[in-house]
């Protein structure tokens, strides 16, 4: 059961999309998991061959336990067709998985490939015990409260633990909304650029100066990422809100974003999220000007280190070129963990935000 | 292209509407209030309407006037006067 975000604890298996006997390749979806934020598919990272099915749907089990055995690529099958392979596991131990009840094709050795050992199975019965087995119930009347149970849980934890600072600065952004505007009449309907993809990578490009606002902060230390997984912040229907990932979001063109955009905004609202989406942004991106907003600061989503704001975009008078004129401006800010960056260089990613929105030809 | 009238306009939209917003209740939409104080409609959403009204009514239209769709009255003037134009 992977991960699927800080604040998940365990997940309901709800369907298998592969059988024993069936070849899988890295990426591909098989299965869908019942989460707190809705049924999310979870991909395989591995190419093999599914050996057996450890947990059967309608089980909700804690992260971190076996949900299926997968054979390597020309590995031969380990035991004849219908029997289960079989665990490498001390007498010992095995004799404690049967006391406590525990199957041992679902006990993780400490070491993968290693021997169970009776730590490793009080390990799992203790997983057990703090997620019990429980039937999945279709459309639990009570998703709404547990959304605002996991956003609750993951943002009260965050105000615990990051030392937020806080930055904020007006963008005039008259020249890339002109050249949006002129690039979406030249385009039909369906090929239009929504204003918030040029920022998207505005941002994920700006990063590129200021690594220390992109990754993850684990066992006490930053971890950067090289590769820049924007999460976008998107309301779902009826309440609360995900942010999955937009991969690559700096080496992507605008086109290519749109059209990522699209496909998780679409399935945030009303189809299902990928597992990869859900767990590997490395920064959060947060637009509520279409609320009318003009500024907002975010609270870090952990093990992240920072968030962007972008609000509305408002027509002020600006000086500009020595004179006063009316131009549209808009503000973003920064929040972000003074554990990994200092306000002086969560500056300067502000600034080269500001820099790359005047030439959006380049960021095409 | 043949004249739409009024009322096929007016239901495109509301299908429309219904396709991409599931929770609605078409007879509760206010005509002359904007549609996205009443209905959950974010940015993308809003470009889907957009997306498959060309799409149903055949109707083009430029991003410069997204504004004159803001309500349902003001949609169904503003898609019956490109119809006519087209």
């Amino acid at each position: 059961m992977p991960s699927l975000g800080a604040d998940m604890e365990a997940g309901t298996l709800v369907e298998w999309l592969v059988k024993p006997g069936d070849e899988v390749k890295r990426g591909q979806v098989v299965a869908v998991v019942e989460t707190q934020k809705g049924a999310i598919e979870i991909e395989i990272w591995e190419n093999g061959t599914v050996d057996r099915l450890v947990v059967e749907t309608g089980r909700k089990v804690p992260v971190g336990e076996v949900l299926a055995l997968l054979r390597a690529p020309g590995e031969a099958v380990a035991a004849a067709p219908g029997a289960p392979a079989r665990a490498r596991i001390s007498p010992s131990a095995r004799q404690l998985a049967g006391e406590l009840g525990i199957d041992v094709q679902s006990v993780q050795p400490a070491l993968p490939g290693g021997v169970i050992s009776r730590a490793d199975v009080e390990r799992a019965a203790a997983a057990r015990k703090a997620a019990p087995a429980a039937a999945a119930k279709p459309a639990a009347p009570d998703w709404h409260a547990q959304m605002r149970k996991a956003i609750a849980a993951a943002m009260s934890r965050s105000k615990r633990e990051i030392p937020h600072y806080y930055l904020a600065t007006d963008i005039d952004v008259t020249v890339v909304s002109g050249w949006l505007a002129a690039e979406n009449v030249k385009r039909g309907v369906a090929e239009r650029l929504l204003p918030v993809v040029p920022l998207m990578k505005a941002v994920a490009v700006a990063l590129r100066a200021v690594p220390e606002l992109n990754g993850f902060w684990v066992d006490g230390a930053f971890r950067p990422s090289a590769a820049v997984h924007l999460g976008m912040a998107i309301a779902m229907r009826g309440g609360g809100l995900v942010a999955p990932a937009i991969h690559d979001a700096d080496r992507k063109s605008l086109d290519a974003l749109m059209a990522d955009l699209r496909d998780v905004a679409t399935r945030v609202r009303g189809g299902r999220l990928r597992g990869s989406e859900m767990s590997d942004p490395t920064i959060t991106l947060s637009s509520l000007g279409e609320q009318g907003v003009e500024g907002l600061f975010g609270i870090i989503y952990p093990p992240q280190v920072a968030i962007v704001g972008l609000g509305k975009v408002t027509e002020r008078a600006w000086a500009h070129h020595g004179t006063v004129a009316v131009r549209k401006v808009m503000t973003a800010t920064l929040s972000a963990d003074h554990r990994v960056s200092d306000g002086h260089r969560g500056g300067l990613f502000l600034a080269a935000l500001a820099r790359l929105l005047q030439e959006p030809e380049k960021l095409r | 292209m043949s004249a739409l009238t009024r009322e096929q306009i007016r239901s495109a939209i509301l299908d429309t509407l219904c396709a991409i917003a599931p929770e609605i209740e078409p007879a509760g939409i206010a005509p002359g209030a904007p549609l996205r104080e009443q209905i959950d409609l974010d940015s993308m959403d809003f470009l889907n309407v957009i997306i498959r009204l060309h799409e149903t009514l055949g109707i083009d239209i430029p991003e410069s006037d997204y504004a004159q769709l803001a309500t349902l009255d003001s949609a169904v003037d503003y898609l019956a006067r490109r119809n006519r134009a087209g």
